[in-house]
């Protein structure tokens, strides 16, 4: 009998074992528990950052106003803020957002470089008459890419992403509402690292 | 001592208290702003960021502010993604922006091989030749037919 209880209740401890949400909280993490899908008892640290600029409570609010199978990337968004803003808490998550502009704007000049050495060497260089094939036309030579011009407008105020004629790349659905305050020290190292897909 | 009710800044004015002389929020949450502090206030929590705010030195506290309402918009717009969203696009975009470097710059790379050969006396090309540019790079030397 006595090894039978204890078999019970080793199993009834593991299979109820609590989230790391109620664990932190120290209540009993009840069937249904809104957190436990998503703060597994073995990530204790993801909870912690979370509760620490969110709050608790406010995270089962805006998990409550989202469908379920959304709920996963909400927490995981989440958790990548409250880290960003833990390890960086003036800029948060906002600093990588500026760095990776920064960064974006650089390849896009260099990109642009490129397509101007290219779009010169293929006129410059091009195949002289003579030395083509017999039957070719002496035309100029199709440019490989017919001018492709990068199509990531960045104004140089951060906050207004334009869609430059909606040529590539997909803006986000709203405007971004940056501030030229927002150029102090950037130590670009305020964003979590990876990417959230 | 507090401010007199007319200059409650936004915070104060928003939790329905008096606004002290020393109110942290006040010089980051005007009165004429009540949305800024209502948004971060809904995402972050009053008590949230008056403790985030203390923690900082007061030179910093600006900053802050502004990241938190930046941070709290971008969540109130995309509940699921937020500014976590806009980080992950902006990797996308540098993926991809270094993959067209990397294609043009390849690009550059058969024209200046194919300039480079064009020069050479001794290139031939074969009047069935349907490879184009790789053939303009052909080691084997074939004379005219």
């Amino acid at each position: 009998m006595c090894g039978v209880a204890k078999i019970m209740s080793s199993s009834n401890s593991s299979y109820n074992s609590p989230c790391a949400a109620c664990k932190f909280l120290r209540r009993k993490c009840m069937p249904g528990c809104i957190f436990a899908p998503y703060f597994p008892p073995e990530e204790p640290q993801k909870f912690v950052n979370v509760h620490k600029i969110f709050g608790a409570s406010n995270v089962t609010k805006l998990l409550n106003e989202l469908p379920p199978h959304q709920r996963e990337d909400a927490v995981n968004s989440l958790a990548y803020e409250a880290e960003a803003r833990v390890r960086d808490p003036v800029y948060g998550c906002v600093g990588a957002i500026s760095f990776l502009q920064r960064q974006v704007q650089r390849l896009q000049k260099e990109l642009d470089a490129a397509n101007a050495d290219l779009i010169r060497y293929a006129y410059n260089g091009a195949i002289p008459p003579s030395a083509l094939p017999p039957g070719t036309t002496s035309m100029q030579p199709v440019l490989p890419v017919a001018r492709r011009r990068s199509s990531m407008e960045f104004a140089a105020d951060p906050g207004s992403i334009s869609n430059g004629g909606g040529g590539f790349f997909q803006p986000p659905p709203y405007s971004l509402p940056w501030d030229n305050n927002l150029s102090g020290d950037i130590n670009g190292g305020g964003g979590g690292g990876g990417s959230m897909i | 001592m507090s401010n007199p009710i007319s200059s409650r800044c936004a915070a104060c004015k928003y939790l329905r208290r008096r606004c002290p002389q020393d109110c942290i929020f006040s010089p980051y949450f005007p009165s004429n702003d009540p949305q800024r502090f209502a948004y971060v206030h809904r995402i972050y929590g009053a008590s949230n960021v008056g403790k985030l705010l203390q923690q900082l030195p007061e030179r910093a506290r600006s900053e802050a502010t502004e990241s938190l309402y930046y941070e709290a918009l971008c969540r109130i717009q995309d509940p699921v993604y937020g500014c976590a969203g806009i980080v992950s696009w902006l990797q996308q975009q540098i993926h991809d922006v270094e993959s067209e470097i990397a294609k043009t710059q390849a690009e550059i790379t058969v024209f200046l091989n194919s300039t480079v050969n064009i020069s050479e006396p001794n290139t031939q090309y074969s009047r069935t030749n349907e490879q184009g540019m790789e053939n303009l790079t052909n080691k084997h030397k074939e004379p005219l037919q």
